[in-house]
């Protein structure tokens, strides 16, 4: 086909491949993912405390009309955000063995679901 | 044909907020899947990224909002010290208590999970953002929180229907 003008290189269609450059520090993400499980434990561990012990549930009680549920999810946010901030400030540059870290919050996630499951908290009920 | 106030906020908790989320969930899940093609053009890798973060951060803000209008504004009504309440009911005879003793203790609980497990999917995909494609296990890890967000929500969004069936907000 002499005379055909030549195809134009399109960069919108190229494959992904030809675009391969160095990924960002995991450390943000391995972060994000521990301050989940943080956030995970702690509302575990709250729900089967106040479960366990009344004068601990009462002193979870800032609001009168919410109960004890306010208190626990209040803290259990403060310690997900705030484990975040800690973690995200010690790990926004490193690379870190995320398969091993995925692997433990998978582990803690689940805990805190076992945690917020009622058949298994009641069981530490005193009343 | 009216609505009650608390009527009305019951359903925007379960249906506006959390019933949108929900129906957002499959839209996120083809959204992640798509980008395990090694086949993608910029372009394709572009568009759907944008459409990823703003699906996981806007789904993100919705569980947030369903959990604190459910906790701070339905749930008063729900567990109020009155006989016409809905809990009352329910505990009132030994065939309905576990509406609230295993149902409603679960679902109150294990909903606060889901706004934490989108959050961190959700940044993951911001940060992440086109490196998602080049990083199987990132995309894995974002994933899976995306996943475990919607479980957690479904258990919430599935006890607070049937147990608004058996005593609803009026």
């Amino acid at each position: 086909m002499e005379g055909a003008a030549p195809i134009q290189d399109n960069p919108s269609a190229r494959p992904r491949a030809t675009l391969a450059r160095q990924a960002r520090p995991n450390g943000p993400v391995a972060a994000a993912l521990l301050a989940t499980c943080v956030g995970a434990l702690a509302l575990a561990i709250l729900v089967v405390a106040s479960e366990a012990s009344e004068a601990f549930g009462v002193s979870l009680t800032y609001f009168e009309r919410v109960g004890p549920l306010g208190g626990k999810a209040i803290w259990a946010v403060v310690a997900f955000f705030g484990s975040w901030l800690v973690l995200a400030a010690a790990l926004r540059k490193r690379d870190v063995n995320l398969g091993t870290i995925a692997v433990i919050a998978c582990v803690l996630i689940a805990l805190g679901w076992i945690g917020t499951f009622a058949p298994f908290f009641q069981l530490f009920a005193t009343k | 044909m009216d609505l009650s106030s608390r009527e009305f906020w019951a359903l925007v908790h379960g249906v506006v907020l959390g019933g949108t989320y929900l129906l957002a969930f499959s839209g996120g899940l083809s959204g992640f899947y798509s980008l395990r093609s090694g086949l993608l053009t910029e372009a394709a890798i572009t568009r759907g990224v944008r459409r990823l973060k703003v699906g996981t951060v806007a789904m993100a803000v919705l569980t947030w909002l369903t959990v604190i209008v459910g906790t701070w504004l339905v749930y008063p009504w729900y567990r109020a010290k009155t006989p016409s309440s809905p809990r009352s009911p329910l505990l009132a005879s030994p065939s309905t208590k576990d509406w609230h003793e295993f149902a409603m203790e679960w679902k109150e609980h294990v909903g606060w999970l889901s706004p934490m497990l989108a959050t961190a999917a959700a940044f993951i995909v911001v940060y992440y953002g086109a490196d998602l494609t080049r990083s199987p296990l990132v995309r894995r890890i974002a994933t899976g929180l995306f996943v475990g967000a919607f479980a957690s929500a479904v258990v919430a969004g599935l006890l607070g229907a049937l147990i608004t069936k058996k005593a609803p907000i009026t």
